[in-house]
């Protein structure tokens, strides 16, 4: 992809070492601030995530949400429990290897029943670079559904907006535990190039 | 009140809680949520049985959806120590509605008494580093009257209280631990629905 392929809802990821990486096509992250706005989300902590870049944007620049920046996942977890307690939505944003960070966190879930809407961006699944991040990728569903969190994945652009919408009706509406899974071949898989 | 130049913890927590008016109170697991339990049950207290290094941040998330109720979080040394990130996170968002009060006895208490961390560490110094900017140590009972006379008051931003308790064990007393039920019953305190 060239400078000129880009549409304007394209987002370029950097690498942690200042390297040009992967970019991101289609409007997927769109779609689920629009599903997050649309179901009143309040409260979105995140760990920064270069998948979830545009999101995390398009959230600081919305008035009715907050973003929160958390040090870890669990964080988020025990923050969006908060949240619900104090009548307000939250949906927490993080990268697969931060899920390991949340299991026993996730017993807060589990033994009071709150419902949650975690998006998880993949890593170590598609064209991973990185080996580091095999082990918790490739363990992520079976983690999340060990705390009983439900599992759903989207694999394509086309369907992130609708697997999130029906995620997050389970949630807010039914109180369910959810985690979307947002592919690596759907968000690219990062790219360490000098 | 006072052994070992250190202040009683239940006498503390009774104390700073008989002035909480409307406040919300979130307890960290162990002694804390004893303490907060013994000083009278309230719909409007929600108890940590498990979730380990968690209170502050839900006490944020709590924060941040009440802007306009007072939010007091109390827990140990211990739990705080292990959501230490939590202060960064709260030193971020600047919700001037939180206050979290760490009972500090420099132990493990649950688990056999183990020296913690605090021996080193200055938790107060940390939360300071971290943004938190109205910090302070607790270690005497005027220093608790003054502490007790405004907990319930918006602060200019998060505070953090640092209670130098001593290390007596106390009976414990045991609250709510069904968590569903405390989660709806803190909600409906709220004027919220029951889910």
């Amino acid at each position: 992809m060239t400078a000129q392929d880009m549409t304007a809802q394209d987002v370029p990821v950097t690498g942690a070492d200042g390297s040009a990486g992967a970019t991101i096509r289609q409007g997927w992250p769109d779609d689920i601030f629009d599903c997050l706005r649309e179901f009143g989300v309040r409260q979105v902590p995140y760990v920064p995530d270069g998948g979830h870049a545009r999101l995390i944007s398009r959230v600081h620049q919305e008035p009715s949400m907050r973003g929160i920046a958390l040090t870890s996942e669990q964080e988020g977890i025990a923050v969006a429990a908060g949240a619900w307690l104090g009548g307000q939505r939250a949906a927490l944003l993080m990268q697969s290897s931060g899920v390991g960070n949340c299991v026993n966190m996730l017993s807060l879930i589990k033994i009071c029943k709150f419902p949650l809407l975690m998006l998880v961006t993949m890593r170590g699944e598609w064209g991973e670079f990185n080996p580091w991040q095999v082990p918790m990728g490739s363990t992520t569903p079976d983690a999340l559904r060990l705390m009983d969190v439900q599992v759903q994945r989207a694999d394509r652009p086309d369907e992130v907006g609708d697997v999130v919408r029906h995620a997050a009706t389970m949630a807010y509406g039914g109180g369910s535990a959810m985690a979307v899974l947002l592919s690596q071949r759907l968000v690219g898989a990062k790219v360490f190039t000098r | 009140m006072m052994s070992s130049n250190h202040l009683d913890r239940r006498q503390a927590v009774a104390r700073l809680l008989r002035d909480r008016a409307n406040a919300l109170v979130v307890t960290g697991l162990g002694s804390a949520t004893y303490d907060v339990a013994a000083a009278g049950d309230s719909p409007r207290n929600f108890y940590l049985w498990g979730a380990m290094g968690g209170t502050a941040s839900l006490a944020l998330g709590l924060a941040l959806a009440q802007p306009d109720t007072p939010v007091i979080a109390i827990t140990g040394d211990g739990e705080m120590l292990m959501g230490l990130g939590s202060f960064s996170t709260i030193g971020l968002a600047q919700p001037a509605n939180l206050i979290v009060v760490v009972l500090d006895n420099g132990l493990y208490g649950e688990t056999g008494a183990q020296q913690s961390h605090t021996v080193a560490t200055d938790l107060a110094a940390a939360a300071g580093a971290c943004g938190i900017r109205d910090i302070g140590v607790v270690r005497t009972e005027a220093e608790l009257e003054r502490l007790a006379a405004d907990i319930a008051a918006p602060g200019q931003g998060p505070r953090v209280r640092v209670i130098k308790i001593d290390a007596a064990e106390n009976a414990r007393l045991v609250p709510l631990r069904e968590g569903a039920h405390a989660k709806v019953r803190f909600r409906q305190a709220l004027g919220l629905g029951a889910e």
